[in-house]
């Protein structure tokens, strides 16, 4: 076959001076611009263009659109490369690399095929039946059915292109840029109203496109198209999108899109996303999604050359390409009559229309008998010739009920066969959006029923199927939706529309073959998925009764067309073994997204360095450059210690221990959670949420508060200050900041509106800069001029407001360290210049900067606890030895009443105390366990985990924190850690280590 | 277990049985003399037992009352059709590597359970021990894995930490690259984890309960529950009044709503669970593979379909389908960690309703109305105990007194305050 053979010369929309070149599994060929890849391979003779997912049967292109369930092709080559694209929904472009799937060596000799002979051994759900024994050789058999299964690849690695999101608002959103959907712009547009139009292909017309036999106002169809694009191109208010599909319709008219802005073009060019995900809250919505062809389910009716009728008429007057030179028609419906025509007009043959119904007449039957074209009615294809490309076909008369067939058959040549089983609303968005659908008895299909958000469906998506119809209703809707908007407007008169009249369909479900179902030859129902009306019929028999089983059982609509082509005529075969009506039997739940959508899109610029970006302060930059070890502290990059050459990370963190107790040390503690409190209920409000009381707070007076949750376990903690009248200022833990914010908004919003208090997050306004060590208050002299800072003045904590390095600060003495301390605040900005002043001014002190690690080493020694580490949601304040932070006086706090529940009282709490290992340098995993009674291997009973473990320099050895069963009475004892490879022996004690009378505090 | 099948014999209840043999010979006259996989009789006017809940937790309680203990007179109503609500709707993970004690009991007497369902049910539910890898990225997830871990081994349930040149070994797709936002700096593995073929698990116990004479009754809502006295005497349906000495309720995510009925409030929270699969591409990842940090969890099922989750949407509903920006958080996770996914396409999402309490344990309890007893709670985490939850569930409702594995699941626990809190152990549950 030589160059584009099956090209119709005078037809189609295609650019003829555009030449395009492509390959298909390494084989090159020739399209023109404006082909999809399906239209240029007709146009090249190429039929075969998969194979099936279980039977690897070859298969062919069934539609013209985003139904397509059988052509599907891996795209491209490296990291460009995508599986399971429809063959039918690519536009071509010069370069396009195409291969099939799901075959092994090759597409015309696929070894897999040989599913096919053992068919019979594999029926719908085969695979809950067997494989059981012996039961240790399912992961094998598993393995086997994987590498069967699966259709194209994934790409090697990352993803090159660029993704957009796109937050639109609309006064009417219409989905759908056919008759019905470009009416209903018009009409919505000339009201003023915000309008955006979505399509889900590239050329504005849906299915006007596709024909050749009707008019508008006398013109042709896409001269009407034309015009009309024209004039809603120039209202400002409305915006077309192309290559746009409405993939999800959710709640509160939120929809979503996914725009191919740049896949047509091979490359995006530079500044152009790839793909675009649109999320569009609309006041009203407008769906003219049109209407999809049904198969007919007859035997053998997957063969490469068996087509939609209507995607036969779209590919020769859209595309101007042949599917095939020798026609049969086989139909339950007039609208394949408008094909048969169409394919005359082409110079193509039509063999024979062979039609279920009885009787066939009215204009479009007169006009093809015109042509002397055979109609057999009351007939049925009982069998297709030919595997990789249908021969011939045979013909039979059907019997009185259409169950099965009489009479000797005939043989018809063809190599096309183009069939419609009617037409089924594109009802999937209506569906979404919980609208309810109602069954159609005269087209035997589902419509729009009662809907349940604001939204109208008009066209063939409402059943409304004649063009003239369709552009009023259009209109009307269109007109009516900007008014429910808010805008004024009426909607224009419609314009006359000319089609071919059609008469009824004749519902045949299943076209009986000359043996019975499942006996010879496949009757397909889902063409993806390889399920056939024995399989449905089987599902029944067994049981599975319902939608949802039957389409669970045999995986009927599961494919990636998500049973676009199926689902209507399983229903029909089950609802008839049921001997029940179809909307008895009901519909599957339709799931966004409409048509599968690319996850790089919803993904969007998240990705790399955007996805979840790094917090980071404004001494970070400091800590980078003076070697620093970072650590993730929830969204935060925290500096975890700073080595100097050589150091290993024992050595590092003895020495910044050592430096703070010997001298000064400084921490970047700018990630502390911070809350601004106003308001003349504050004091009340704190005295609620924290344990302790809070009433009598002075003004330049800091407390350390402890927040629980309400089942009494700790959930937090921090200092807050009292900063001046009905003013305070809140720390929590860097990982809790936003927790907390939010558990003071709910109990504010939920419980005590009542409470006259605010709450802002100040954590991004303030670095803060601890010094810690007995020489701290002379660093901070030498900078600081306006206070006082002996001990009388300005006692522990204290805050008080002064100049820090020409910075105006909060000075806090609060302690984490046990030392004597200032937490200096000051404007977020002024971070790095107070980091480097403190620094220079410390130079004679050998103040030494230090991380987390030493942090949380030097807080050990004291006993502090660290929420999240030594309490992990069922550590209640008693658990932890602080007893004194709980008021005994106060009415009530968050989680009093779940303290004086049975539980808390028990005395195998898990409660914290100091382990001190039998050998003072063996330092316990953190989350090790400690028991009591040790047994030579697992399980055992365990008493509790180690929650923090160090090696303390200060103290000379190892100290640990533990979590276990009565501990507060274990003092004293001698437990077990039994780890993987060894067993650590432990005594318990006190959980502090160091200056236990607490003599160190003012330095 | 008293009954179980080992692998050759008929069912009990004179079902044919299912084999490549049976396939076979099944085949011969083209697959039209296959049985029902169960009856859908007509409600009786009273049984001794009635479970409210045909999901898979429901099924399996009905199952062991007959298999285990000898109940035959059984019914389980169902609002709509088996295993349709989050027994159909989950991603099918199942381990039992939990932290605290009481969870590790009743997960491990599930996964035991999960290890010879298949030949007890003669029904493949495709459970396949193809591990489950929870990674750490952070010191302090390093820190709590490690906790995780150890009291994993010590309750002698199966567990390895991997490294991570381990992981990217096991699982090539994911990016070690110690760069990234959240970089993979360790994990840990059950290997006796996996999946399930979920919709085959309420199947096959549907079928195994029918053929010991459980009535399984779909289409059948109940509206309300009959007691007398502080008893449980029935139940009140769409389908008419049944009566029954005992009810078991098993309605997840409709919890809250069938306590209502009996003047019950439960401390539960129902909210939607999001879910979805790619379109089904070639094996190429063969683990399931979960992350806290990132919040996403993954697995590739024997169609192909890779298989999302996350954690729960942050609104009240009983609507079983979530929001958008839940999916887009979690999408954004796995190209964050598996960048080859981004130019895959999502097939289809969904959301089931899970019911939580507050302390993200489930509750397998008597209620106080005699005879009344509630299997509820699960969160995100309820498919992996189908086969435990339903054991010992049958076991209180038998002997209306909980044993050792259930007794901590007690609802008395929220006054006395004995939580098993599962929050900070869990994470993303799952």
């Amino acid at each position: 076959m030589s160059g584009q053979s099956f090209r119709i010369r005078d037809k189609g929309r295609i650019d003829r001076s555009k030449p395009v070149r492509f390959t298909f599994d390494g084989k090159s060929y020739e399209g023109f611009e404006g082909d999809t890849l399906a239209s240029a391979l007709i146009a090249n003779g190429v039929h075969l263009i998969g194979r099936s997912f279980k039977y690897h049967r070859p298969r062919g292109i069934l539609a013209a659109g985003s139904e397509e369930p059988n052509a599907l092709i891996q795209l491209g080559g490296g990291n460009k490369s995508e599986p399971n694209l429809r063959a039918t929904q690519i536009e071509i472009f010069d370069g396009l690399e195409a291969a099939s799937q799901n075959r092994w060596p090759c597409l015309k000799f696929d070894v897999g095929a040989v599913n096919s002979v053992f068919h019979r051994l594999f029926p719908a759900g085969f695979y809950y039946k067997t494989f059981m024994w012996p039961a240790s050789l399912w992961l094998k058999y598993e393995h086997v059915i994987r590498h069967a299964a699966g259709l194209g690849k994934a790409p090697p690695d990352r993803d090159p292109d660029r993704y957009e999101k796109v937050h639109a608002h609309a006064d009417v959103l219409i989905v759908g840029g056919g008759p019905a959907g470009l009416a209903a712009a018009l009409a919505a547009g000339k009201t003023g109203a915000r309008v955006i139009l979505a399509d889900e292909t590239a050329d504005w017309g849906g299915s006007l496109l596709s024909e050749s036999d009707c008019e508008i106002d006398g013109k042709e169809p896409a001269r009407w198209v034309e015009e009309s694009v024209a004039e809603l191109e120039a209202m400002p208010e409305v915006t077309l999108v192309k290559r746009c599909t409405i993939t999800g319709y959710y709640d509160h008219n939120y929809l979503t899109g996914l725009e191919r802005v740049s896949d047509h073009l091979g490359a995006a060019p530079e500044h152009t996303p790839r793909q675009r995900l649109w999320k569009i809250r609309a006041k009203r919505v407008v769906l003219a999604t049109g209407a999809l062809e049904r198969p007919l389910v007859f035997t053998d009716n997957d063969r490469p050359g068996v087509m939609l009728s209507s995607a036969v008429r779209t590919y020769v007057n859209r595309y101007g390409v042949l599917p095939g030179r020798k026609t049969v028609i086989f139909t339950n419906n007039d609208d394949a009559y408008r094909t048969a025509l169409a394919l005359e007009d082409a110079h193509g043959r039509v063999a024979a229309i062979v039609d279920v119904r009885t009787s066939v007449t009215g204009p479009l039957a007169d006009a093809v008998r015109a042509k002397g074209i055979t109609v057999y009615e009351n007939h049925g294809i009982v069998s297709v010739q030919g595997t990789q490309k249908v021969t011939s076909v045979e013909v039979m008369q059907l019997d009185a009920n259409g169950t099965g067939v009489t009479g000797t058959a005939k043989s018809v040549n063809c190599d096309l066969i183009a069939m419609s089983g009617g037409w089924n609303p594109t009802v999937h968005l209506f569906s979404q959006s919980k609208g309810k659908l109602t069954w159609d008895t005269e087209m035997a299909a589902f419509i729009p029923g009662t809907a349940s958000q604001a939204l109208a469906s008009t066209g063939a998506c409402n059943g409304t199927m004649g063009l003239a119809d369709s552009l009023k209703e259009g209109l009307k809707l269109g007109a009516e939706a900007a008014r429910e908007a808010g805008h004024k407007g009426r909607a224009p008169a419609a314009p006359k529309a000319t089609e071919p009249e059609q008469g009824g369909l004749r519902p045949l479900w299943i076209t009986p073959g000359k043996a019975k179902l499942g006996r010879k030859g496949k009757h397909f129902v889902d063409f993806q998925n390889d399920v056939t009306a024995a399989d449905v019929q089987l599902a029944a028999r067994e049981g599975y009764r319902s939608v949802e089983h039957l389409k669970r059982y045999t995986t009927t609509g599961m494919g990636t067309d998500q049973g676009k082509t199926s689902n209507v005529n399983a229903l029909a075969i089950l609802s008839d073994v049921l001997a029940s009506d179809i909307p008895a039997v009901g519909t599957t739940t339709f799931r966004p997204p409409y048509t599968p959508a690319t996850i790089g899109a919803y993904t969007g610029r998240n990705v790399g360095k955007l996805f979840e970006p790094v917090r980071k302060t404004r001494i970070d930059e400091w800590a980078r450059a003076n070697g620093a070890k970072f650590e993730h502290v929830g969204q935060w990059m925290r500096a975890w210690y700073f080595p100097k050459q050589g150091e290993t990370f024992r050595q590092a963190i003895d020495r910044e221990v050592k430096a703070v107790r010997d001298g000064c040390g400084i921490l970047d503690a700018s990630t502390l959670g911070k809350i601004d409190i106003q308001g003349p209920d504050a004091a009340e409000f704190l005295n609620r949420i924290y344990t302790n009381a809070w009433l009598k707070l002075g003004v330049g007076r800091c407390r350390y508060g402890l927040m629980l949750k309400e089942d009494g376990m700790v959930m937090d903690d921090g200092v807050t200050t009292c900063i001046g009248e009905n003013h305070y200022h809140m720390t929590t833990t860097t990982g809790g900041a936003a927790n907390v914010l939010s558990w003071l908004e709910e109990w504010h919003q939920t419980e005590w509106p009542d409470l006259k208090v605010f709450f802002s997050s100040v954590t991004e306004q303030w670095s803060v800069v601890a010094i810690n060590g007995p020489k701290s208050r002379a660093v901070l002299q030498k900078l600081c001029e306006d206070v006082d800072f002996s001990a009388e003045a300005f006692p522990f904590m204290a805050m008080k407001e002064g100049t820090v390095a020409g910075i105006p600060a909060r000075l806090y003495r609060i302690s984490f360290t046990g030392e004597l301390s200032f937490e200096i605040n000051v404007p977020a900005r002024y971070g790095l210049a107070l980091w480097e002043a403190l620094m220079e001014a410390g130079k004679e002190f050998d103040i030494t900067p230090y991380g987390t690690e030493t942090m949380h080493v030097l807080r050990a020694e004291k006993g502090f606890i660290i929420v999240g580490q030594e309490t992990d949601g069922t550590v209640n304040p008693l658990d932890l030895g602080m007893d004194w932070i709980v008021s005994k006086k106060k009415p009530d706090f968050v989680g009093k009443r779940s303290l004086e529940r049975e539980s808390m009282a028990s005395p195998d709490r898990k409660q914290l105390v100091g382990l001190l290992t039998e050998d003072p340098q063996t330092v316990l995993p953190e989350g090790g366990h400690v028991v009591e009674k040790l047994k030579p291997e697992p399980p055992m009973e365990m008493l509790g985990h180690v929650t923090s473990s160090y090696y303390s320099p200060n103290c000379g050895r190892s100290i640990a924190m533990a979590l276990i069963k009565g501990g507060h009475a274990r003092h004293g004892q001698t437990l077990h850690v039994p780890l993987e490879d060894k067993v650590v022996k432990v005594t318990v004690t006190e959980p502090r280590f160091f200056d236990l009378e607490g003599e160190r505090i003012d330095g | 277990m008293k009954g179980s099948a080992n692998g050759m014999r008929a069912l009990r209840g004179g079902a044919s049985r299912y084999s490549i043999f049976a396939l076979a010979r099944n085949a011969l006259s083209y697959h039209e003399n296959w049985q029902k996989a169960w009856r859908s009789p007509e409600p009786k006017p009273e049984y001794d037992v009635i479970i409210v809940g045909g999901g898979g937790h429901g099924l399996a309680t009905a199952y062991y009352l007959a298999s285990v203990h000898g109940i035959r007179n059984i019914a389980v109503v169902e609002k709509g059709w088996v295993g349709g609500g989050n027994t159909g709707r989950n991603t099918t993970i199942i381990r039992s590597n939990y932290l605290w004690d009481e969870s590790a009991g009743i997960y491990e007497h599930a996964l035991k359970l999960w290890e010879g369902m298949s030949q007890e049910l003669n029904f493949n539910v495709m459970f396949s021990q193809r591990g489950v890898l929870t990674l750490a990225h952070s010191e302090h997830e390093l820190k709590e894995m490690r906790r995780r871990v150890e009291a994993i081994r010590l309750n002698g349930i199966d567990s390895e930490v991997m490294s991570p040149a381990q992981i990217k070994q096991l699982v090539p797709i994911i990016d070690t690259n110690p760069g990234i936002r959240y970089p993979v700096m360790g994990g840990f593995i059950q290997r006796r984890g996996g999946t399930a073929r979920h919709d085959a698990v309420a199947w096959g116990y549907a079928r195994a309960a029918d053929d010991l004479g459980v009535d399984i009754i779909q289409n059948c809502e109940v509206t309300g529950i009959l007691r007398d006295g502080g008893k449980v005497t029935g139940i009140e349906t769409n389908r008419g009044t049944i009566k029954a000495k005992k009810v078991g309720v098993v309605t997840a995510g409709h919890s809250g709503v069938v306590a209502s009925m009996a003047g019950l409030n439960l401390p539960i929270d129902s909210r939607p669970l999001q879910a979805l699969v790619s379109e089904p591409i070639k094996p190429c990842i063969d683990t399931v593979v979960m992350s806290n940090a990132v919040h996403m969890y993954i697995s590739q099922s024997d169609k192909g379909e890779l298989v999302f989750g996350a954690g729960v949407d942050s609104y009240n509903s009983y609507s079983q389908r979530g929001s958008i920006p839940t999916v887009e958080g979690l999408l954004a996770a796995a190209v964050e960690l598996y960048p080859i996914v981004s130019r895959l396409r999502v097939l289809r999402t969904w959301g089931g309703i899970v019911d939580t309490c507050p302390d993200a344990s489930p509750i397998i309890s008597k209620t106080p109305v005699d005879g009344l007893y509630f299997n509820c709670g699960w969160g995100t985490g309820g498919f992996k105990a189908t086969p435990g939850s339903g054991h010992v569930f049958a076991d209180l409702i038998a002997r209306d007194e909980p044993n050792a594995i259930a007794a901590p699941f007690s609802l008395k626990r929220f006054e006395t305050g004995y939580l098993i809190d599962e929050h900070g152990a869990a994470g993303v549950a799952h």
